[in-house]
């Protein structure tokens, strides 16, 4: 889970979520590239991040795509965010004796309006959370950062503020995690993505 | 100990390729050309276990080809790199994996270059710059260093120079000769 590195955040605020990622791709301790996309939206109102072994990032954002496109055809309406979470939780719970080496972030707005998150460990056990969810090689430095910064109900753009001092602050203490970062918060009418500039070592 | 670098210039792509074949501590052969065309614009290098390397570059090419005969067009460099790294994310899980790192180097008939990564796990990435081997630790400085988006063909083998000067100073692996090609909109050739 460490040879590539790489982290994720998410967060709940009110009416509104956000997910954040770091941009570093490389081989143990050799930096590769700093535009490795570990966020994907699945639809206006989901997002979610995968943090883990590069390869399974990326297979596993492939199957997922297919998964939400031919949901779509079949059932003729966008897919729910809890829906899209339990969806992530069997894809991996189905490689349970040789698992994706791969820990998600979902965050999105349900159809009713209200803000949810969740994460998962990479057997797809679902963690419902009601403030923050963190994954990857930062992990440790991200729970404490967001533990310290997040208060409940915050807009659009505090969240965005916090979700990017946090994010910043935890990677810089982690060698395998940073090089710059992307947030994006998602609200009921819009989602804006911002590029974040960080240290580059 | 073997060695792939890949430049992305202003419509082109240059790369190069170390030539030795060893085993242990005895060089095989001189002369190896460590690609494939998998179509006229699209070159695929490889490095990694011998035997895999080959076979998993001829299965490449042949599938890309009977793409081509079986719809009439070809595949353009992001496509060719999105199934090679499927191909190769199929092979990591099964009874015996490809240990086959490798770069692959397109140009489109409009000539906007690309490169893509890719390593034996099936991770991809397009990169404007690559290395495959223990020459990324040396060469990707260099390039971080000096590498433009706009580069001429002169400009990209003067880059390259650095890059192989680099290896012959500080890399205690002795590689004599490499063999140096560019992909354009005109197709592959070998240049000196």
């Amino acid at each position: 889970m460490s040879y590539n590195g790489g982290c994720l955040i998410g967060m709940r605020g009110k009416n509104c979520v956000a997910i954040a990622t770091d941009r570093r791709f490389g081989v143990q301790a050799l930096g590769l590239t700093t535009e490795f996309q570990k966020i994907f939206p699945v639809n206006d109102k989901i997002w979610y991040g995968l943090a883990g072994l590069g390869t399974d990032v990326q297979t596993l954002s492939e199957k997922f795509t297919f998964k939400t496109n031919m949901y779509k055809l079949n059932e003729d309406r966008e897919i729910g965010v809890k829906t899209f979470a339990h969806l992530v939780s069997s894809t991996l719970y189905e490689k349970r004796f040789g698992p994706y080496y791969a820990e998600p972030i979902i965050v999105g707005i349900e159809k009713d309006g209200r803000p949810f998150i969740c994460s998962m460990d990479l057997i797809g056990c679902i963690n419902f959370a009601e403030d923050f969810v963190v994954t990857g090689t930062a992990s440790e430095q991200l729970y404490g950062m967001c533990e310290a910064l997040w208060e409940p109900e915050l807009e659009a753009e505090d969240l965005f503020e916090t979700i990017s001092q946090a994010m910043m602050s935890a990677t810089n203490r982690d060698a395998l995690s940073g090089w710059g970062g992307v947030v994006t918060v998602i609200t009921p009418d819009k989602i804006i993505t911002r590029t974040l500039k960080g240290r580059s070592d | 100990m073997q060695v792939l670098i890949g430049i992305a210039g202003k419509d082109f792509v240059l790369t190069a390729a170390d030539t030795t074949t060893a085993r242990s501590i005895v060089v095989m052969k001189h002369g190896e050309d460590k690609s494939r065309l998998l179509n006229k614009h699209n070159l695929l290098l490889y490095t990694g276990e011998p035997g895999d390397t080959v076979q998993f570059a001829e299965y490449i090419q042949c599938n890309i080809k009977l793409y081509e005969i079986r719809n009439g067009l070809e595949l353009g460099t992001s496509a060719c790199a999105s199934f090679v790294r499927k191909q190769m994310a199929e092979s990591l899980r099964s009874r015996g994996p490809y240990n086959v790192n490798y770069l692959i180097a397109g140009a489109s008939k409009k000539g906007e270059p690309e490169l893509y990564w890719g390593d034996y796990l099936a991770a991809s990435q397009k990169m404007p710059f690559a290395a495959q081997g223990y020459a990324a630790y040396f060469v990707m400085s260099t390039m971080d260093r000096y590498w433009r988006p706009d580069l001429s063909l002169e400009e990209a083998r003067v880059l390259l120079q650095k890059c192989l000067d680099e290896l012959k100073t500080r890399f205690i692996g002795n590689l004599p000769e490499f063999l140096i090609k560019v992909v354009d909109k005109d197709g592959v050739r070998i240049i000196a």
